[in-house]
């Protein structure tokens, strides 16, 4: 039998190895001879084509956090490369499965600076979990092997593989390798150390006012399930963090929604008043915590992560627990009593009933204000669908008002707060899930980093539906401005375009929305279409999001929205 | 508290995989958080395919766990140790050519063999001397040495071996040596 193949053959071949079935990306000379090679021999791999590297990158994001396989993109050499790094920094911010494929130079013009050539396993080296460049095509298989294991592993993260032009076009003889030898990486040693966790246990049954916070780690170990259970047992509220979003049904009793710079107060006053907190596969970064040294003052902290380089990375943890979420769930549950917390569970119901006073919804007013869009959504929907955030004040209110039970069922740039993630993550997740209902919430200004890929998803026939938060302005640094600058907006108000007519240009029908009462049925009307449907939403301006905790503050000295009938406009 | 304790050197081990761009993977992560190498020595290992890396750096106790687990993140770092509260043996090498003339070439020779320095090259006008030891020993020599005119000089840096039989030792076979959570087993982060 004749196993003799080429690079370009080696990689498609080593793709269908894993399983892979989609790739997004766009070609160039660096990397056609692999292009070529799919189209030679008509391989089972569907290839999306984008119409900007970036878009592939979040593509492969949005459909590894969708359905937790590895997302795959690939781009060619010099500039198509480097136009990846944005969605690979937003991957391994929020610890997405990647792998990314890029064309080099042919390895005589390495380091010569001819034409298309970038340093990309340089460039790429902090935003990836790791990288290789490829001179050899005998190294080729085992670096693909390798790229796969180690980004859906451990603490999953984006791979690149760089491989020069003459590797994708030499021969050999191939075989996909069975074995890995990765003497730097155990990814395995991930059962938590029982000491630990009986210390943690100990602490939750002897606490008075416990709280926990679940962050996406909960979700990436599928221990959905354990939290719910652990938490109803010891009856411990259970707050999120942005990404965690999910990983507890907001709905339940328990939920005390999530935290931080733009959480609920309640769950704010929470955190800041428990004795205990256990904190289960979140990072703990700053956007949830406010100023460090300020987060959580009365609490023992016990820090439940897979990554032993979290422990103690911000706070100071008394109980650092290094292990695998469902892992350390499993192993707590029996350990934790049954409890009851009356006093506290009621305490908390106070702080929430006063939040629910404060809420923009709760003031009379005709305007349509984007909170109103966000509850709308979530009622049209029940939602019973997949949301994928852009970044700034829309994102906020998303997370606020649509109150997610089902797991994976918000997509959102947390870490690196990448605007322009929505509408390519949202292909992405819609290409994974063909019978999802997917909505791409995004504001009118991160909405157009990234809106040429309308065409990509007239190309792949999706049914995404669009909902733009058109405020006029990059609001969340309007907010900014209007809080820490004197109301100077530099920069920040907006000339958009009609986005009706842009979307009409790409045949997806469309409608803007003005007024309340139109709302939810323009989302019905969207929902009842069968193909992509886009709603502008031109909403009140000035609105901003409340509470909020300014930058190097505690999360104790929230900004409220004020007690009145009156928006922020003008005041 | 983010950065408690007091800046202090530290001697830190790697071990790591002999391939193209580990050092520069190692060296990033220092400089991403602004931490200045002050010195560094890489060769091989007693494992083929495995180098070991010698490197001091000035920071806290916990930046230093920090580092530590970073590193440990790195694929091709196949063990990392803080040898800094171990007994261990440092050494520093260093060559030095010093300006000697007729009348004080024998001074210069009786002060390099107090320092058990050893002159690997004779010149009319100069001499390159050999010392090697703690870096200490080293600073005095050069220290003194300054007086006849130092034309040029080169160190190691540090390297350094924990004493005694070797016992959670690294690299071999693999085996990543400081568990994958250090100190996770008592104290505070
Ligand atoms: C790529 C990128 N550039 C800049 C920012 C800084 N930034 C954060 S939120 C924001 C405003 C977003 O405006 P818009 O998309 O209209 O959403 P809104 O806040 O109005 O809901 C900006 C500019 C960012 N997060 N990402």
């Amino acid at each position: 039998m004749n196993k003799i193949r080429s690079g370009g053959q080696i990689i498609w071949e080593s793709l269908m190895h894993e399983g892979v079935e989609v790739v997004f990306g766009l070609p160039g000379g660096a990397i056609l001879p692999t292009y070529d090679a799919l189209a030679k021999y008509e391989y089972p791999i569907h290839h999306v084509l984008v119409t900007h590297e970036q878009g592939a990158a979040h593509m492969a994001d949005g459909y590894a956090r969708a359905t937790g396989k590895v997302g795959v993109c690939i781009a060619t050499s010099g500039p198509g490369a480097t136009n990846l790094i944005t969605g690979l920094a937003t991957a391994y911010m929020d610890s997405t499965p990647i792998v990314a494929i890029t064309g080099q130079v042919p390895t005589s013009l390495l380091g010569r600076d001819g034409f298309q050539e970038a340093d990309v396993q340089g460039i790429s080296l902090p935003v990836t979990k790791h990288n290789y460049l490829i001179t050899d095509i005998h190294d080729l298989p085992m670096a693909i092997k390798e790229a796969f294991y180690i980004a859906r592993t451990g603490r999953p993260g984006p791979v690149l593989i760089d491989v020069c032009k003459d590797v994708q076009q030499a021969e050999m003889e191939f075989e996909y390798p069975a074995t890995i030898h990765l003497p730097g990486y155990n990814p395995n040693m991930n059962a938590p150390d029982p000491q630990a966790v009986q210390r943690a246990a100990r602490l939750l049954n002897e606490a008075k006012k416990p709280v926990i916070v679940a962050g996406q780690g909960v979700s990436i170990a599928r221990a959905e399930q354990e939290l719910r259970e652990l938490a109803e047992k010891a009856q411990i509220p259970v707050a999120t963090s942005l990404l965690g979003i999910g990983t507890f049904p907001a709905t339940h009793p328990l939920s005390i929604s999530w935290g931080g710079m733009h959480g609920e107060a309640y769950c704010n006053y929470a955190l800041q008043e428990c004795d205990v907190l256990l904190a289960v596969g979140a990072r703990l970064d700053d956007r949830l915590t406010g100023a460090f040294e300020t987060f959580a003052p009365k609490a023992k902290i016990i820090h439940v992560d897979l990554d032993p380089a979290e422990m103690g990375k911000n706070l100071t943890i008394d109980t650092p627990v290094v292990g695998d979420a469902l892992l350390t769930l499993r192993a707590l549950l029996p350990l934790v009593e049954p409890n009851e917390h009356p006093a506290w569970l009621e305490q908390i119901a106070a702080w929430k009933q006063e939040t629910g006073y404060r809420d923009i919804l709760a003031q009379e007013t005709d305007e349509l204000v984007a909170p109103y869009v966000m509850r709308a959504l979530w009622h049209a929907t029940q939602g019973d669908c997949t949301v994928v955030t852009d970044v700034g004040q829309h994102q906020m209110w998303e997370a606020q008002y649509f109150h997610h039970v089902k797991r994976r069922s918000l997509l959102t740039s947390g870490g690196l707060g990448t605007m322009g993630y929505a509408l390519p993550a949202a292909i992405g997740a819609q290409v994974g899930l063909p019978d999802e209902e997917v909505w791409v919430v995004a504001g009118d200004g991160g909405f157009q980093m990234t809106m040429p890929e309308l065409s990509t998803v007239v190309q792949e026939r999706l049914p995404l539906k669009i909902a733009i938060i058109n405020n006029g302005y990059l609001g969340m640094v309007r907010q900014w401005q209007d809080v820490f600058y004197n109301k100077r907006h530099a920069g920040t108000p907006l000339f958009n375009p009609d986005f009706v007519k842009i979307a009409e240009a790409y045949g997806i029908p469309a409608r803007s929305v003005t007024a309340k009462d139109e709302v939810y049925e323009a989302i019905q009307e969207a929902q009842a279409y069968r193909g992509p449907f886009l709603l502008d939403f031109q909403v009140e301006e000035f609105t901003n999001v409340y509470p909020m905790v300014a930058p190097g503050k505690s999360n104790a000295d929230m900004i409220r929205r004020p007690l009145s009938h009156n928006l922020e406009a003008g005041e | 508290m983010t950065t408690n304790g007091s800046l202090k050197r530290h001697t830190m081990i790697a071990w790591m995989e002999d391939k193209p761009g580990v050092l520069n993977r190692v060296a990033g992560l220092f400089r991403r958080r602004n931490f200045n190498i002050e010195s560094l020595a890489v060769g091989h290992s007693e494992t083929p395919g495995i180098s070991r890396m010698t490197f001091v750096v000035r920071g806290t106790d916990r930046d230093m766990r920090q580092v530590q687990t970073q590193l440990n993140k790195l694929v091709n770092v196949t063990a990392i140790q803080d040898v800094t509260y171990e007994p261990t043996v440092v050494r520093e090498m260093a060559l030095i050519k010093v300006t000697a003339t007729n009348e004080n070439r024998a001074d210069i020779i009786q002060l390099a063999s107090i320092f058990r320095a050893s002159i690997v090259d004779v010149d009319l006008e100069s001499l390159i001397i050999q010392v090697v030891g703690p870096e200490d020993r080293v600073n005095s020599l050069i220290g003194l040495l300054q007086n006849f005119g130092i034309q040029e000089m080169v160190r190691t840096g540090r390297v350094a071996m924990v004493r005694g039989a070797r016992t959670e030792a690294a690299g071999i076979n693999g085996e990543t040596a400081v568990s994958a959570h250090p100190h996770h087993k008592n104290g505070q982060y």
